[in-house]
């Protein structure tokens, strides 16, 4: 196991410096000089030039590289160009509403999921199964955005339950909370069809094992096998998937946090394309990536913890 | 299962049939705009109303369906035309210092959430439909190298293989010539899902701006124009995100059909 971890941390660590190259190397394609841009047409040569020294522009491009990285172990994300403050505050501010809001939605998602599959496959055929299998070919189907957008419409605009967007800051969690449910409902409503799709088939996978048939000799009536010993065992692939679902909660947040005008990586993302803040473009991005990649990492070594069947193959 | 694949070819031959026909004909010009009947409800002559310009929605439907249908098809297109030559080679070369650098290469680009490719590549060239199946597009090529390495390895193992490599054959020639016929229908199967999340990642980037740029009528933009409408002509905002759900629900239903069709064996839980 300890070999396993070894040698999973070690490509951890090579996906993390590949990743961060990439992105460097793409954020410094990108046409256009932030120093000209910021100081606008009508810049002095010599202006120009002592700002885009203070910017560390004219440092050779493996320099900048290697202290953009050390900036960031030590938590230190450079200075937005646009805000004129640390690019750590800015994120720090807005992943309170990112996170907490991909968490919300990941556990709405579970919730949904793991019953409509566990009745799904006990079912199997009969016309809950049919419904809720019809429901979960509805839900992939549905794009996030409009999907909030119909939120809005019937619980924000007609019933007047919530409130149609905005973000009133955690000084009130109750009323926090409230104004992320809708946000959540609506990413996690899709996630959830995908989820109790995969839940309902590996516990008809477990279903069909020699396990539960001894189990049935044994003399357990179907439920009781389905509930003590079928799945737990269907639950290994699901939590896979809802590890990676958690990666894409955090960076699909970005598009519902549009529809609800929430102050969260997303906004921050957009606003700083269109400023050409390019710093930071690259540490939001890199910090998404980050997720995604550590989250693999983690369920990669869960999974081997549970079925070591895993770890004798790598 | 051959209700899935009348239900959901009849849903993908209806938009597609939708966005040939719009570039002959659409009801109304979609280029002019008449403010005055702006936000119009469903009536004679527009069958599904109008938006805040005055547009027709169901001509806006049908241009719209031709800008998603040419992403996703295009996304799909660099996605198999990259990926399935990578997974063949790789598994070709299974076990080999390439074989490791191409699936490391995957797992790479696998970390980069589609969107945040699309943002990264926004960010260089600007807001494009041609940006966003780039973008969509490379998100595909890992899809489609992993599918296609996974299949080819135990195809390798068989007879016939063998038979072929003592006849001489390169593994090149026997990868184009045994292994991909073995395996074109799994990505068939594959390429109508990628096909119907390509439809879904279009509308999300135009919905966001860094796709498809007006005049191109599409259904995400559509949506993103309607935001602010949706308590006055809820109908702007139904109509669109309505395509939108039919469209990929046919594809879905197609590709769960086909797969029962092409390979009864598998009845893998779509993830």
């Amino acid at each position: 196991m300890i070999r396993f971890a070894a040698k999973r941390l070690l490509s951890l660590i090579l996906s993390l410096i590949a990743a961060s190259i990439v992105i460097f190397a793409v954020i410094e394609v990108i046409p256009g000089d932030p120093a000209s841009f910021m100081l606008g047409v009508n810049a002095r040569a010599d202006t120009l030039d002592a700002l885009r020294d203070q910017m560390g522009l004219n440092d050779p491009l493996p320099l900048r590289y290697i202290n953009w990285i050390g900036g960031m172990l030590t938590g230190d994300f450079g200075t937005s160009w646009t805000y004129k403050t640390p690019v750590a505050d800015l994120i720090n501010d807005r992943i309170w509403v990112s996170l907490p809001l991909a968490i919300y939605a990941l556990l709405l998602s579970t919730l949904i999921a793991f019953p409509a599959g566990i009745i799904a496959a006990s079912r199997r055929g009969g016309p809950a199964d049919i419904s809720i299998m019809g429901a979960t070919q509805l839900g992939v189907a549905i794009p996030n955005f409009w999907f909030a957008m119909i939120l809005v419409l019937v619980f924000a605009i007609n019933l007047r339950w919530f409130s149609a967007g905005g973000f009133p800051g955690w000084d009130n969690p109750a009323l926090a909370l409230k104004s992320l449910t809708l946000p959540a409902i609506a990413l996690a409503l899709p996630q959830a069809a995908i989820l109790a799709r995969v839940m309902r088939s590996s516990l008809l996978d477990n279903l069909g094992e020699d396990y539960i048939r001894t189990a049935r000799a044994k003399g357990l009536t179907r439920r009781q096998a389905l509930w003590r010993h079928a799945v737990r065992n269907a639950l290994i692939p699901v939590l896979t998937i809802i590890g990676l679902q958690f990666s894409f909660l955090l960076a699909g947040g970005i598009i519902i946090e549009q529809v609800f005008f929430l102050p969260g990586l997303g906004r921050l993302i957009f606003q700083s394309i269109s400023a050409r803040d390019l710093i930071v473009v690259e540490s939001v991005v890199m910090l998404l990536v980050f997720v995604v990649i550590v989250v693999n990492f983690a369920v990669d070594l869960a999974y081997a913890t549970v079925d070591p069947r895993l770890r004798a193959k790598s | 299962m051959s209700r899935n694949i009348a239900l959901g070819g009849l849903l993908t031959a209806l938009f597609t049939a939708l966005a040939l026909v719009s570039f002959l004909y659409t009801p109304h010009d979609i280029q002019t705009l008449d403010i005055p009947n702006k936000l119009q409800t469903p009536s004679g002559t527009n069958w599904l109303g109008t938006d805040h310009f005055g547009r027709d929605i169901l001509s806006m439907i049908m241009m719209g369906a031709r800008t998603s249908i040419a992403v996703a098809v295009l996304a799909v297109g660099i996605g198999i035309c990259v990926g399935v030559p990578l997974g063949l080679l790789a598994a070709a070369r299974r076990g080999s210092l390439l074989d490791e650098i191409i699936m490391r290469g995957n797992d790479l680009v696998f970390a980069f959430p589609s969107l945040v490719i699309a943002i990264l590549i926004t960010a260089i060239f600007g807001p494009s439909a041609i940006n966003a199946i780039i973008a969509i597009g490379i998100f595909n090529i890992p899809v489609f190298a992993r599918l296609s390495r996974g299949a080819a390895l135990p195809i390798w193992e068989r007879d016939f293989i063998l038979a072929a490599r003592v006849s001489g054959k390169s593994s090149f020639r026997i990868s184009y010539e045994h292994i991909l016929p073995n395996i074109t229908n799994l990505m068939i199967v594959q390429g109508t899902i990628q096909f119907s999340l390509g439809i879904l990642a279009e509308a999300a980037l135009s919905y966001i701006g860094l796709g498809a740029q007006p005049p191109t009528a599409s259904w995400g933009r559509m949506l993103a124009d309607a935001q602010t409408l949706t308590s006055i002509a809820p109908h702007v905002a139904l109509i669109p995100g309505l395509a939108i759900v039919l469209m990929v629900l046919g594809l879905n239903l197609l590709g769960d059909g086909l797969r029962d069709l092409l390979d009864p064996r598998i009845r893998r839980a779509r993830a």
